[in-house]
């Protein structure tokens, strides 16, 4: 184990006041930065020191700063969530950064996702995907005998895969289509391979993709770009599933 | 038909337009190479060829019509895709990097696709739409081939085709669903293996032409 050492860095943030307005970079010197840090804190401090220089503080989303809750992300030196691979913004630490780099920052960038302010982005269209058709319409009752429903090993594995996403946006991000399908492919796949997702699997795949398509986002080209950068590893088979479920739905 | 102006009109059906048409060119390529192998046998063996194939008759123009149907799809539908593509992020990163899963390929799409349109333009003006009662389809061949910007371009072209079915075979299996973690290397395998058959395949002929005489 190495201790922490004290970096110091340049930022080039894109900053934006608000929709609709025009975006411009801008520098900081982040200064006396611990290696310990992770990516998020590295922010708070350099925004605690525009706060006392009575500046406005960088904005960027975050909530459980625990890799699970996908709230934040940044595209950082031209990758989202930055340089390590399988990990979200907040779990990247600054040991994984050489004093005196340069770090540009900027808010994803899609049709799709408009920018509230500085790195927030609006992520209302993956709600809106999901309100299409990414749930089960069951009346729950009383919960079921565990073992009335078997489930293979390999499939509950599977569903949990897709399960994994959270939403975060990375995959649109990363694109260079800004295509959402890592996404809705993961929201089709984790309830297609299921027991309890299948007598809506078709309806689903339908609305799903339909409403993907009216919000802007771009067509899947096969790049790769998006499981290469999703936190939370999800494969590009999920996309293939969801192409099969939908073009089964199309055309049965 | 509501259903299937459904499919095709979303993301998806769009995407399956490509990969099957796409397809087809893959399969006709197999047999154009096939057919053009034949210029190793000989001046003879090429033209004996040439004839049994227009000996088809209907069979060839219903062929002909076919690829030319596909073409369009291929054509309209992978333009309408582009433009949706540029669109969908209007304001463009500062700075952005690939992380790997591109390839040149997959990057280049597009602008590979519009230079073998230009080419198949190009190659059908030389030997498609050309006399042949005179003279026979080796004649026009080999001369054509004397010229060596002749030679340069098509085998440029055949780089460019490489280049494009390198990313495009695979692609095709991945969006009509078909993509299994024991499979999909092999299908990778496959396509790349592909790629250097219609590279080296068509590429070399040319040059063989041109050194015959």
């Amino acid at each position: 184990m190495t201790t922490a050492k004290t970096i110091h860095l340049t930022l080039k943030v894109v900053r934006q006041t608000g929709p609709d307005q025009k975006s411009n970079l801008e520098t900081y010197a982040a200064r006396n930065v611990s290696t310990d840090m992770s990516f998020l804190e590295m922010l708070d401090v350099v925004n605690e020191d525009l706060t006392l220089a009575g500046q406005d503080p960088i904005a960027f989303d975050h909530d459980c700063r625990e890799g699970i809750c996908g709230m934040c992300g940044a595209v950082v030196n031209g990758r989202p969530h930055g340089p390590q691979e399988g990990t979200t913004l907040c779990q990247l630490h600054m040991r994984h950064f050489e004093d005196g780099d340069e770090v540009v920052i900027e808010p994803w960038r899609s049709r799709a996702f408009k920018v509230i302010k500085d790195l927030v982005v609006d992520r209302g269209a993956f709600d809106q995907i999901i309100q299409a058709g990414g749930y089960i319409s069951i009346n729950t009752g009383g919960a079921p005998d565990a073992n009335s429903l078997p489930v293979p090993k390999e499939m509950a594995d599977q569903a949990m895969d897709a399960a994994a996403c959270i939403g975060c946006g990375a995959c649109v991000a990363a694109c260079p289509n800004a295509s959402a399908m890592l996404f809705t492919g993961a929201k089709i796949s984790q309830l297609a391979l299921l027991p309890q997702g299948r007598p809506e699997a078709k309806r689903r795949a339908a609305a799903m993709v339909a409403a993907m398509d009216k919000l802007g986002f771009g067509n899947c080209t096969n790049e790769r770009e998006c499981e290469a950068v999703c936190p939370k590893n999800i494969s590009i088979v999920h996309i293939a599933r969801m192409n099969r479920e939908f073009l089964k739905a199309g055309f049965f | 038909m509501n259903w299937l102006i459904n499919v095709v009109r979303s993301s998806i059906g769009k995407k399956l337009c490509m990969a099957l048409t796409g397809m087809c060119f893959c399969g006709f390529l197999i047999a154009h190479l096939a057919g053009n192998l034949t210029i190793y046998g000989g001046k003879d063996a090429f033209n004996a060829y040439a004839q049994r194939l227009h000996s088809l008759g209907a069979l060839l123009t219903l062929a002909e019509i076919g690829l030319l149907t596909f073409a369009l799809i291929h054509i309209s539908v992978g333009a309408i895709l582009f433009y949706g593509n540029l669109t969908a992020r209007p304001q463009r990163y500062e700075m952005k990097k690939n992380t790997g899963g591109r390839s040149l390929g997959s990057a280049t799409m597009p602008y590979t696709g519009f230079l073998l349109l230009l080419f198949i333009v190009f190659h059908l003006m030389n030997f498609h739409f050309v006399d042949k009662t005179r003279q026979s389809i080796f004649e026009i061949v080999s001369a054509a081939f004397q010229q060596p910007l002749y030679v340069v371009l098509y085998v440029t072209a055949m780089l460019v085709a490489a280049v494009h079915v390198s990313h495009g075979f695979w692609s095709a299996f991945q969006t009509l669903g078909l993509n299994h973690p024991k499979y999909m290397p092999l299908i990778r395998l496959a396509g790349l293996v592909f790629s250097l058959v219609v590279g080296a395949g068509f590429g070399f002929l040319p040059i063989y032409i041109s050194r015959m005489t």
